[in-house]
């Protein structure tokens, strides 16, 4: 019910005409009433007695009755398009809209191929069902209706015939879709795995060939194949109870009505006339009901469907900005006063424990320590992409959460570990940075962060088109490009975690070399795999299993700090990295 | 997707070439399942006859039977009964050939769907690493996804459909012919305006459909870029203007969706009125024509005439409606068989690779079981004679010319020579050739000129699986299948023990986290092992290249940062799996450069330095500007 709700919140402007498709669906079914009558009218009244007035006057009837109908047939497919479309419209742009609102915690909880299909294939569906609901929920009922009280008119006790037909074709037709949906589910969690293991092979076709896998996957996938295909057979033998049981409740009552008709027509309660009605009623009362099981067919697919567009819709941000924020960042002082932090709040693990740090505004520090010791963690805090759990995280002095949330990641520019440029052009992409850079602007920040060399020597320089996910450029060049498009805010607080793990070592040492020289004042936060690129720092924090291990100076880390020494031993004593150099 | 809806532009298709795809696919269909669709086409045939019979009887019932009952004093209701008895038999045989109709297709249907799916998958798997190069993944897997799924509607609904559709308006205008031939005229005209007009309104609604297929892959495409880079927008405060920009294309979308949709929907009471109107055009005429004494027609006959006349109108819209579905099925067909007509891997290879003894003095002799070492099997043609040669890892580029393409070569005049137990190491940019080198070696590719020697023996000359077996590989990306983890690391080598597989974890250090995961070597893994870092990934490759005690092994590093302590795992993994076999390594790692044999330092698709680490650095060259970043001297 909740997500119905959530759904019809979205109609908005198409209220409207969402309201009057059924009403011109109504028009329509009274004319394909109607229409029959006037047809039956033509052959007893005008054919049969051969009067061609009464023809032609019935015959411009259902003319009229015709045209009519068209309207009104015309207009409902129109508006039910214009309702749908504009219904899935109104439901994408909220997805879309919401998903913008979202903090980081919010978005590690969906994937993102997982929001892709919400967007698209579910809402595909979810249209579906719509302009069939729109379209089929007055129809059939009405036709049914109709039809019923015309039944119950003509002969109540005939009508007796169709309860029991109908009772009959309703009782099977539930225990079959019933029985079917269950096997057909169960189908498409198996077919999905199917899917799952062509990608892999298409994917991983390097392995498979490498170790001749392939006579082995091609029996494995036969295997999976055949499996779903008895599963199917198995779905699709129920369903062919289907139209055999449809068939029988028809039949059924159409020999029923004969012998009974027959009966009464020689008591003289019915006439021949009525009885050839009857007849067309009896077909439109199934059909009506066999489209209602159809509406319940497709409403109980697009439910899994509707179910996961709700939860984005109705996923609430947990971060927001304060009501009277703070909005001028001092400069790039961070204290961080006994913060623990946890992605699941309350519940999870703690990634980071009673972590008290003070950095003074300007200073260089760099941070190292093992996967999942918590580095990324500890930054994302600083432009409050996460909360803390307990204790504060200030930035300038004041609280995180004082701020207005664009002023402070405005100030706080953090190339992210995982980090994405988009299709455009390269200028495009910095711009990101500051809307209205100039080219000489992005020159100079493209000049700090190593990029100008690569960059001089494309053919098209600064209007390079990048591919969706920059997969046109290599991957140095891709964190390059990202740390100038931070550079371009100008921040309080620059964060690089782990930005140039793709760049040779002279590159790095020249880019961290110009950072000095182009935000001198920056505070600049360096995350690291490698000794190398934190060392020359003012302070190095080394992390380990969410807490401080050490915060010092490269030279009183190496002789006190056993972790810091063991990690620049490992690394200088040929553990290191040979990177490919001279990308460019 | 869903399977894409819409209709296509009929007036483009071609249909030569749509007939020959069309009997293509129904051959996949005939193949396996011939009496099945012979029986079918019965069933079908049999219940379009029960059903007119049917009609036609509720039509005679009460002028034939009812009627004269009324009439009579003393009705004798046995006439009735027998006759009802006897539509009740026919309904009956309807009903049990509808009955058999369904279940038999539900084998054919699901059996072609299956066996055409087995048939792309094991083609698929034969064919060269180029054409998964040359070809989008997502194309690929939609073949199996969204057209096979067309095939199935073709097959299920469409042909059934159209062949019922036919055979009651074969039916239907035979009985008018012989009725009445003007106003039989008439109707076909009115038909005529029927498929004219709604033709005409598929390729209006075709367009816009295009328009939203179009809309929907640029939709798509924004979506999926934003989503991946939702941090990034967020940390960049981009959320506004990210709104804007899919608000304008949400909006473009919707008005192409709008259009199709619309269309789409007016085509049935369009179809429906147009009937109307034909008939009350026959009825006028008809009546015309019978009073004012022009045609022989009687009144009693243009009765039945109508009735006909109604019944012509639903099976044409519904064989239009149909058409357009066979044409979209084509289309997906046609990429089905697009991917069973790509050429697979050629191997003329016929030096296989065997079991072996050896004596003392050196001769070699095949065996039945694994013994741990291994020959190569050569058959000379001219001589009828068999040599074996024992298999050392002995591999040699002569002269090696290769491109992707032929316009572009991307190695020139490669040569190496790798002795068994050496270690090769490749440095240099990315894009000099490295990885194409590696890929040489196992034939993913064929070189354009020069030789490749393996123990001696030309790589063409060795039968392709036999050369894939004797090479292990262990790659960057690594591609681990779903599965537990003992199936992974079983993949090199499929009758292993579990002991072999457990010792082979622990040679690649991958033991001591394996022990540690949820269920050990039973965790299932999912996704390219998606729960596990990359770093874990790695082990569990290595292992599984260990498994397979290859004699020659390639190994691309990882560049992806690791940290350091599982870095040094991976490092000693790899470290112990290079020991006494010939290794071909992209070496990233200042550890693997440094211990090897020989470092080739490549650029721009050649070798232009060769030589220890040692010698290298005396040199001054491009080594030594890569390893120390300075400036070469000269």
């Amino acid at each position: 019910m909740e997500i119905i709700k959530t759904l019809v919140k979205q109609v908005k402007q198409y209220k409207k005409v969402t309201i009057i498709t059924p009403i011109f669906t109504a028009l329509e079914v009274l004319m394909e009433i109607t229409i029959p009558f006037i047809m039956a009218e033509i052959i007893d009244k005008g054919i049969q007695s051969g009067n061609m007035g009464q023809v032609v006057f019935y015959g411009s009837l259902m003319l009229g009755a015709a045209f009519l109908s068209l309207f009104f047939g015309v207009m409902a497919g129109k508006f039910a398009a214009s309702a749908s479309t504009g219904f899935a419209a109104n439901v994408r742009d909220a997805i879309f809209e919401n998903v913008q609102t979202f903090s980081f915690s919010n978005i590690d909880k969906f994937s993102t191929a997982g929001l892709v299909t919400r967007m698209t294939t579910d809402i595909t569906n979810v249209q579906m069902a719509f302009q069939m609901c729109l379209r089929i929920v007055v129809r059939a009922p009405l036709m049914m209706i109709c039809s019923v009280v015309m039944c119950i008119l003509i002969s109540p006790s005939l009508s007796m015939i169709f309860f029991v037909a109908m009772i009959f074709l309703g009782i099977s037709l539930s225990i079959i879709i019933s029985k079917a949906t269950k096997i057909f589910n169960a189908v498409f969690e198996k077919y999905d795995a199917l899917n799952e293991s062509v990608q892999e092979n298409v994917s991983g076709i390097r392995v498979v060939k490498a170790y001749v896998r392939e006579k082995y996957e091609t029996s494995k996938f036969h295997k999976a194949s055949d499996n779903i295909y008895k599963m199917f057979v198995k779905a699709e033998k129920i369903l062919a109870f289907n139209n055999p049981v449809m068939m029988l409740a028809v039949y059924g009552s159409m020999l029923s009505l004969s012998w009974l008709g027959a009966k009464n027509i020689v008591l003289g309660d019915l006439t021949t006339g009525e009885l050839t009605s009857m007849f067309s009623y009896v077909m439109s009362i199934l059909m009506s009901l066999m489209m209602v099981s159809m509406i319940f067919v497709m409403m109980s697919m697009s439910v899994a469907s509707m179910r996961r567009i709700t939860e984005v819709i109705n996923e609430k941000p947990d971060i927001h900005s304060p009501e009277n924020p703070v909005m001028e960042v001092k400069d790039g002082q961070i204290d961080f006063d006994h913060v623990d932090f946890a992605y699941k709040h309350g519940s999870g693990e703690l990634v980071l424990k009673d972590i008290d740090l003070h950095i003074k505004s300007g200073e260089t520090i760099g941070v190292i320590g093992g996967t999942g010791s918590g580095k990324s963690s500890l930054v994302n805090l600083i432009s409050r992409l996460y909360d803390v759990d307990k204790g504060s995280v200030r930035v300038g002095g004041v609280n995180v959460k004082d701020y207005d949330m664009e002023l402070l990641r405005n100030e706080v520019a953090v190339v992210l570990q995982k980090n994405v440029l988009f299709s455009g052009t390269i200028l495009d992409n910095l711009r990101w940075g500051k809307e209205d850079a100039t080219l000489e602007e992005c020159q100079k920040a493209c000049e700090a962060a190593g990029a100008s060399e690569f960059i001089a020597k494309f053919p098209d320089g600064y209007n390079t088109w990048i591919e969706q996910g920059g997969t046109n450029v290599s991957g140095g060049q891709k964190q390059r490009l990202c740390i100038a498009r931070a550079l371009l805010k100008h921040p309080k607080i620059l964060i690089l975690d782990d930005s140039t793990s793709a760049v040779d070592t002279a590159t790095d040492a020249r880019i961290r070399k110009a950072l000095k020289e182009y935000i001198p004042g920056t505070t600049k936060i360096i995350i690291a795999q490698r000794v190398n690129s934190v060392m020359d720092a003012d302070r190095i924090v080394v992390l380990d299993e969410g807490r401080v291990n050490g915060f010092d100076t490269h030279e009183n880390l190496l002789e006190n700090n056993a972790i810091y020494a063991e990690i620049y031993e490992a690394q200088t004593s040929g553990g290191g990295d040979f990177d490919e150099g001279g990308e460019d | 997707m869903p399977p894409r809806r819409g209709t296509i532009d009929l007036r483009t298709v071609d249909f030569k070439e749509l007939s020959k795809t069309l009997k293509r696919a129904l051959g996949l269909v005939l193949k396996n399942y011939k009496i099945q669709c012979i029986i079918v086409v019965i069933c079908i045939l049999g219940q379009a006859a029960c059903t007119l019979t049917g009609t036609f009887f509720l039509r005679s019932l009460i002028d034939d039977y009812i009627l004269p009952l009324t009439k009579s004093a003393n009705p004798d209701f046995s006439p009735l009964l027998m006759a009802l008895l006897r539509m009740a038999a026919i309904y009956a045989i309807g009903i049990v050939f509808s009955f058999s109709f369904n279940i038999i297709m539900a084998y054919v249907t699901q059996g072609s769907m299956r066996n055409i799916r087995d048939e792309i998958f094991a083609h698929m798997e034969t064919l060269p690493i180029k054409y998964f190069d040359t070809h989008a993944h997502g194309d690929i897997m939609s073949v199996y996804t969204n057209d096979v799924d067309t095939l199935r509607q073709l097959i299920s609904q469409s042909i059934p459909q159209l062949i019922s559709s036919s055979v009651t308006i074969i039916l239907t205008l035979t009985s008018m012919i012989i009725l009445d031939l003007p106003l039989t005229i008439l109707t076909l005209l009115m038909i005529g305006v029927m498929v004219y007009v709604s033709s005409r309104i598929m390729t209006r609604s075709a367009v816009y459909f295009g328009k939203q297929q179009a809309m929907l892959g640029k939709v798509n495409g924004y979506i999926e870029e934003m989503m991946e880079g939702q941090k990034v927008v967020k940390v960049f405060c981009h959320e506004e203007k990210n709104l804007e920009g899919f608000r304008e294309l949400n909006e473009d979308l919707h008005e192409a969706m709008e259009k199709a949709n619309t269309f789409s929907n007016i085509t049935m009471p369009v179809n429906a009125n147009i009937g109307n109107i034909s008939y009350v055009l026959c009825a006028i005429i008809g009546a015309f024509l019978v009073l004012s004494g022009f045609s022989s027609l009687t009144l009693g006959t243009l009765v039945s005439f109508m009735n006909l006349n109604r019944n012509a109108t639903q099976p044409i819209s519904q064989i239009s409606m149909q058409v357009n579905s066979v044409v979209m099925a084509m289309a997906g067909a046609n990429r089905v068989f697009k991917l069973m007509d790509e050429v697979s891997e050629v191997d003329n290879g016929y030096v296989t690779l065997v079991n072996a003894n050896i004596d003392e003095s050196g001769n070699i002799t095949e065996a039945e079981h694994r013994t741990g070492v291994w020959a190569w099997k050569h058959p000379h043609k001219a001589e009828g004679t068999i040599t074996y040669k024992k298999l050392e890892g002995d591999v040699v580029f002569d002269d090696v010319d290769f491109g992707y393409v032929p316009e572009k070569m991307v190695l020139h005049n490669i040569k190496l020579y790798a002795t068994p137990g050496q270690k090769i190491a490749f440095v240099g940019s990315t894009g000099a050739g490295k990885t194409t080198i590696t890929n040489l070696i196992n034939r993913f590719y064929d070189i354009d000129d020069g030789k490749i020697r393996y123990d001696g023996i030309n790589i063409n000359k060795i039968k392709k699986d036999d050369l894939r077996h004797s090479l292990g590989m262990v790659l960057q990306d690594t591609h681990l299948f779903s599965g537990t983890v003992m199936d992974n690391i079983r993949y090199g080598k499929l009758d292993a023990t579990d002991e072999e597989c457990i010792a082979a974890a622990k040679l690649a250090n991958a033991h001591g986290f394996i022990k540690r995961l949820p269920e050990g070597y039973n965790t299932y893994l999912t996704g390219d092992g998606a729960n596990l870092s990359q770093g874990q990934r790695q082990l569990i490759s290595i292992a599984r290249a260990a498994v397979a005690d290859p004699p020659v092994l390639i190994l691309d590093e990882a560049t992806s940062s690791i940290d350091t302590r599982t870095e040094k795992l991976v490092q000693d993994g790899m470290d112990s799996l290079m020991k006494g076999r010939t290794t071909f390594v992209i070496a990233h790692r200042l550890s693997t450069v440094k211990n090897s044999d020989c470092i080739m330092v490549m650029e721009n698709g050649r070798i232009i330095e060769r030589g220890t680490h040692d010698e290298l650095i005396e040199a001054e060259g491009r080594y030594y500007e890569l390893y120390t970043g300075h400036k070469a001297k000269a």
